[in-house]
């Protein structure tokens, strides 16, 4: 196990190297950098800007260095917490960023519990009754939730939640929590408020689940070993618990790495939507204005969260199953 | 087709077995077992019902951007500035037990001054039957030939906005039409594009094994972990700003393709360090193929329904991959009318609230990423040899 966890890490790290000179690469791609639509914006509005202030910005902004010195400053700076400046707020990013990559752990978070929770129950009453009508309307309706764009579900379901049960528009706490410091209340004003966004992010993914787990289920209950395990007159719940569902559990695991670039994905747009105090909505600013830091480290940290959580997965995959952490190497 | 085991009557026997015996077939059976895998493949496609009705519905709306022009009832950018935020209007048949024909009723409408809000009402005397094949709106077909005719027109001086309008007082209706045309080729263009790559990437990591494998298997590691909106959005981002509406669309059906084709080139892959240790591709290699024509003449064929099914299954993904950028304004641009720029109007909740047919272009959206998933669903049965 420990080898198996040591490999593991090592792999890790040159994932995330190439994964943060793609990401500093996409960000350096628009033409002209933020100091650059400073000054067509200034000059747009009949305004002029010193130019000993701007060639003062540039230097102390490392923005006339070449792009290789930069990712050198850029990387070195994320391995021990600095991230950067903000352009656009005029503060490292760190203090820009808040609480809002917690924020958006949580909303991630949330939503894979949501996943499990729900395609889980689904998953069994399809599998045991298959081509039945229950089976084919769940399936319909885990295919409408795959089939509606995230964004749309959230404004409707937004609106509904508004009319039918008065409840505040948007947002992921009372306005009052805002930027009050953590406490009981802004914990349960949170949870309160998190369930529309994580039924909407776990829309898409929910059917995929299900049906991945449903094919599981169904080649294991198909097998010699049930039909034993049943004329020696085991009764069908404890069959089920017993042997067919432990062994379609493994999947279950394993597909977190697969929904989590998936979740992560759509809460940024219905973040955006919604208008959460996550991530998204500053992303989607931040690629507009060029503010490429910011826009940099979001984009890092969300990948720095998949990677996270693949490997948790992946862990979890080797302690329930022994033939992973014996035979080395990870399969899906 | 065959019969299954379950149906036929436990018999046995008595006669004394004969070894000659040749097993008699029907007609039925016979052809099963003379047809061409491809002949297989298709009819197991059609007993999945859902499967072929999809496909009738995807082959319609792709007939439809053929002639969008001529079924549009207006222009895609014709305005009608007596009718903004116009609600759907109803077709009606009769009036007061009159038979009439299919008509719709005038808008009657005026400001309310305590919310500023346009109010509409259909006036029940202004009726205003709709033509069929007539001159109305005109355009240059396909930018080529100019003309004026259309499917259905409102009556002259009169209006016909079955969807609604928009904030420009543009039929919803149209738009939606022509923003078919667009939505529905950027999925085909950007899965050709993964499907070169895909198959290119995965081919030569599966027929060469070695570093080449595991370089692009290490690839397609970290592209997986990469969460694929926020990376679209910091692309289509990047787009100069300057570009034309037609490189935009471009530049956006690229970076579609560009994260897509791991998952093809994982399934090509595996197929192929199976398939490239067998006999007749060994017969290949002795009579001189080149490393390309082995793989593509004789190898990629043994599951092209495979890689049909799974490019058929990808395409929903980047229709709504592109609405999602649209949406946020990072894709497509007006000019261009796509469903997602469309739904750009629908951003907030006041549309939902006051104007809700503006959301009517989800609605084709939805039924083309489900007959999409459900076609590409048949496929994948039709090419499974082992049901």
């Amino acid at each position: 196990m420990i080898s198996y966890l040591v490999r593991r890490i090592l792999i890790m790290i040159p994932t995330l190297l190439v994964i943060s000179v793609i990401i500093f690469t996409i960000i350096q791609l628009p033409p002209g950098d933020y100091l650059s639509t400073m000054v067509a914006e200034l000059q747009a509005r009949g305004e002029s800007i010193d130019q000993g202030r701007l060639h003062f910005l540039r230097e102390t902004y490392g923005l006339d260095q070449s792009p290789v010195e930069r990712y050198g400053h850029w990387i070195a700076g994320l391995a021990h917490g600095d991230f950067g400046w903000s352009f656009e707020y005029g503060m490292p990013v760190r203090d820009v960023v808040g609480d809002r990559l917690l924020l958006t752990v949580i909303v991630s978070g949330a939503t894979v519990l949501f996943i499990w929770l729900v395609s889980f129950p689904i998953a069994i009453y399809s599998a045991t009754h298959p081509y039945s009508w229950g089976d084919y309307t769940l399936t319909l309706i885990g295919f409408l939730g795959l089939a509606t764009p995230s964004f749309l579900f959230a404004l409707v379901l937004l609106y509904l939640a508004n009319v039918l049960f008065g409840l505040p528009i948007g947002g992921l706490m009372a306005p009052a929590y805002q930027d009050a410091p953590w406490s009981w209340g802004k914990v349960l004003s949170i949870l309160s408020h998190l369930w529309l966004p994580v039924i909407v992010i776990g829309s898409s993914g929910t059917a995929g689940m299900i049906r991945r787990l449903r094919a599981n289920l169904m080649d294991e209950l198909n097998k010699q070993y049930v039909v034993t395990a049943r004329a020696k007159g085991l009764s069908p719940t404890r069959l089920l618990i017993k042997y067919p569902l432990r062994l379609a559990l493994n999947p279950f695991i394993a597909d977190i790495g697969a929904i989590l670039p998936q979740i992560i994905s759509g809460a940024a747009v219905v973040s955006i939507v919604l208008s959460l105090p996550t991530e998204g909505p500053m992303l989607l600013d931040a690629l507009r204005s060029q503010d490429m830091y910011l826009a940099g480290s979001f984009l890092m940290f969300m990948a720095v969260l998949t990677v996270v959580g693949v490997f948790l997965s992946d862990i979890a995959l080797a302690l329930l199953d022994p033939r992973i952490r014996l035979g080395g190497g990870v399969r899906r | 087709m065959i019969p299954s085991p379950e149906t036929l009557p436990h018999t046995v026997s008595t006669e004394p077995f004969d070894p000659d015996l040749k097993p008699v077939m029907t007609a039925a059976q016979e052809r099963w077992y003379r047809a061409s895998p491809g002949r297989i493949f298709w009819w197991r496609l059609c007993r999945h019902r859902l499967a072929v009705i999809s496909a009738g519905v995807l082959a319609l709306f792709y007939v439809s951007i053929l002639i969008s022009e001529f079924l549009a009832p207006y222009g895609s950018d014709s305005r009608n500035v007596h009718a903004l935020y116009a609600p759907p209007q109803a077709v009606h048949l009769w009036h007061e037990g009159q038979w009439v024909g299919p008509f719709v009723y005038g808008y009657e409408y005026h400001l309310n001054m305590g919310t500023l809000r346009r109010v509409y009402h259909p006036d029940t005397t202004l009726i205003e039957p709709i033509r069929f094949l007539c001159h109305g709106d005109s355009y240059r077909f396909w930018g080529l030939v100019d003309s004026d005719w259309h499917l259905v027109c409102p009556a002259p001086d009169g209006t016909l906005f079955l969807l609604g309008t928009d904030r420009l007082g543009r039929d919803m209706l149209s738009r939606i039409i022509y923003g078919t045309r667009i939505s529905l080729t950027v999925g085909l263009i950007g899965i050709t594009i993964s499907f070169v790559l895909g198959i290119t990437i995965g081919g030569a990591a599966g027929y060469y094994g070695g570093w080449v494998d595991s370089l692009s298997q290490r690839l397609i590691e970290i592209l997986r972990c990469f969460p694929e909106i926020p990376l679209w959005m910091a692309l289509s981002a990047a787009l100069p700003v300057r570009w034309s509406p037609i490189l935009i669309y471009f530049g956006i059906t690229l970076i579609l393709g560009l994260l897509d084709w791991t998952g093809l080139a994982r399934a090509v892959r595996s197929k192929l360090l199976a398939l490239r240790e067998e006999d007749f591709c060994l017969a290949a290699q002795l009579m001189g193929a080149s490393p390309r024509r082995i793989v593509v003449r004789h190898l990629l064929p043994n599951f092209a329904s495979h890689l049909i099914a799974s490019a058929t299954l990808s395409v929903p993904h980047m229709i709504l991959g592109e609405t999602a950028l649209s949406f946020l304004g990072l894709g497509l641009r007006p000019p261009i009318t796509s469903w997602g720029v469309l739904l750009n109007q629908a951003q907030n909740i006041n549309v939902v609230a006051l104007y809700p047919w503006l959301l009517l272009p989800v609605i084709p959206v939805i039924l083309t990423v489900l007959a999409f998933n459900f076609l590409g669903d048949g496929l994948r049965d039709a090419a499974d040899p082992n049901r």
